[in-house]
């Protein structure tokens, strides 16, 4: 089976399970799947700067709680009515998905401009400590933050809305993170196979040879950094209306070493990986979390019978293609 | 009088705490090809190093087209216009040969189209991954790569060296046919036979420090005996 087919095959299973779900009167499913393409979602974030650009950022748990806090500080204002700052006018909260995404990537966006501009001017490990230490600072901060739930976290009352849907019915959310995910991965593609992607990659392969060639690697890393961020946030935003309840564990290294995972068990770089490696472990969650609580024992296993065995990641296990282009 | 391309003046490097360069001096007009010769270990590799701003130079000057870059980034001197072939067929190998071309392509002269009339092998191998073609061919890449930057100075550090026989005489064509084409080059090789042909001026280095520089036919068998070993 090529890579292409499985990725298809993948896409079109995610597609179609939930409504199966939804016409069998299972909600709990469609959940799940909208957990899958949330969490294919942080992956496919991260999976930009560390698959494509070598960058082994371990605080991708910072974009992705900041996200999940936009949307709850913003809902709570609203459902509350209370502004957001009040000064010569008032500023109200929304529960407007459309109004909160972009805000919420564009706080992503100059998070990740002043972490990335001191982080990547280091390399190994080094840049996996800065990364660590950055979400690990926002993550004690949100503890002590009483304001919004300090370490009890915020509830969101009511899922924010999306217009002419109601994203109350789980197939309606459901179809809001599916075509998102889409989307993103439309637009990783088109990136991967432009020449900032080419650039990209051959900065992970060589970051001298690239600046031979009359390119910035800070300019780059930054931006796909940023991207990376942005995207990750989203995914927080929309993990946030999932559980309708935001908390400072969004913010946790637990948060960036599973969506780590979920690249790493897709295949480090390719397209659909975060879809492959999210999908894994909600499955091993959903059927092994059943059986035992110690089902986190069996997933490290498998990550480790995909690192020495599999390193193409479960996609290059399905296709054939061990080693990714 | 012409304004030198590239001026290098007393350059002195270092890497680490063992001093590599001592007193380079070199000089490229426009439309020069100049050689730097010296035997293995003498500092032609760091000279070219230093040049791309890929070691910093830790005294000496290196201006380019009227611009001081010793303390310049490496990405912004190869944007004033000097095109590294670096030593050992650097490719990237996980993209094709269209991608590797394109990725730091500029406007200017060189077009993907222009490089592969004078790289023929290269159009027939364009949606190849680069680590699937021969030596030769990963080499006319670095070439061709270096190109589309449109650069005033090419600098071709052992363009040949571990390639068949046939292979470097199709390089030393494409290096003939681009000295014809007016550009500027900086050519590193030890083939004496094929690099002097093409060379306007030499300059021999012994020990980091430049001890000789004249045209082709003023350099002796004296000197080649004892600075190239020859």
């Amino acid at each position: 089976m090529s890579e292409k087919l499985v990725n298809r095959s993948m896409m079109a299973a995610l597609i179609l399970l939930p409504w199966l779900a939804h016409w069998l009167d299972e909600p709990y499913y469609v959940s799940l799947a909208t957990r899958v393409a949330i969490l294919a979602l942080a992956g496919v974030g991260l999976n930009l700067a560390l698959g494509l650009g070598g960058m082994i950022s371990f605080g991708h748990a910072a974009f992705f709680g900041l996200g999940g806090y936009v949307t709850g500080i913003l809902a709570s204002h609203a459902l509350n009515y209370e502004p957001l700052f009040s000064g010569f006018i008032d500023i109200p909260g929304t529960t407007q998905m459309l109004i909160i995404w972009p805000l919420a990537m564009f706080i992503a966006a100059i998070a990740a401009v002043f972490i990335g501009l001191l982080s990547l001017r280091t390399s190994g490990v080094y840049f996996i400590m800065i990364t660590l230490a950055f979400a690990q600072m926002i993550y004690y901060f949100s503890i002590s933050w009483p304001t919004y739930g300090g370490e009890d976290g915020l509830p969101i009352y009511i899922r924010n809305g999306f217009p002419g849907l109601n994203t109350l019915q789980p197939i309606q959310f459901f179809m809001i993170c599916c075509t998102l995910l889409l989307i993103t991965l439309w637009g990783v593609s088109r990136l991967k196979n432009s020449r900032f992607g080419n650039a990209l990659q051959a900065l992970r392969q060589n970051e001298t040879r690239v600046a031979a060639i009359g390119i910035s690697p800070l300019g780059i890393k930054l931006t796909a950094f940023v991207i990376s961020a942005t995207i990750t946030a989203l995914a927080g935003s929309l993990f946030a209306d999932l559980n309708r309840f935001v908390s400072p564990t969004m913010f946790s290294w637990h948060t960036s070493g599973e969506i780590m995972i979920f690249v790493i068990l897709g295949g480090l770089g390719r397209l659909y990986g975060p879809l492959a490696g999210a999908s894994l472990f909600i499955l091993c969650e959903a059927l092994l979390g059943g059986w035992t609580e110690y089902w986190q024992f069996f997933l490290g296993l498998l990550l480790l019978g995909v690192v020495l065995f599999a390193r193409g990641g479960l996609i290059g296990l399905l296709s054939g293609e061990p080693k990714n282009a | 009088m012409t304004q030198a391309l590239l001026q290098v003046s007393n350059l002195a490097a270092h890497y680490g705490v063992s001093q590599a360069l001592f007193d380079v001096n070199l000089t490229i007009l426009p439309g020069q090809v100049v050689a730097l010769m010296g035997r293995n270990g003498m500092g032609k590799s760091t000279t070219v190093s230093a040049v791309c701003g890929l070691l910093s130079p830790s005294a000496g000057k290196v201006s380019f087209n009227g611009h001081d870059c010793g303390q310049m980034a490496s990405h912004k001197i190869a944007r004033l216009g000097i095109g590294l072939v670096p030593e050992g067929r650097r490719c990237f190998p996980n993209l094709t040969v269209r991608e590797n071309l394109l990725m730091a392509a500029t406007e200017g002269e060189w077009s993907l189209a222009k490089v592969c009339g004078l790289l023929p092998r290269l159009s027939e191998r364009l949606d190849q991954y680069a680590n699937t073609l021969s030596g030769g061919e990963q080499q006319m890449l670095a070439i061709g790569r270096a190109l589309l930057t449109n650069p005033k100075l090419l600098i071709l550090d052992e363009a040949t060296e571990g390639l068949a026989p046939v292979i470097r005489q199709e390089i030393w064509h494409i290096v003939a046919n681009l000295k014809q084409a007016g550009q500027s080059i900086l050519l590193i090789d030890k083939s004496l036979a094929e690099l002097l042909p093409i060379t306007d001026e030499c300059v021999l280095l012994e020990r980091g420090t430049t001890v000789w520089k004249g045209p082709p036919n003023a350099l002796t068998d004296d000197l080649k005996d004892r600075y190239l070993g020859i």
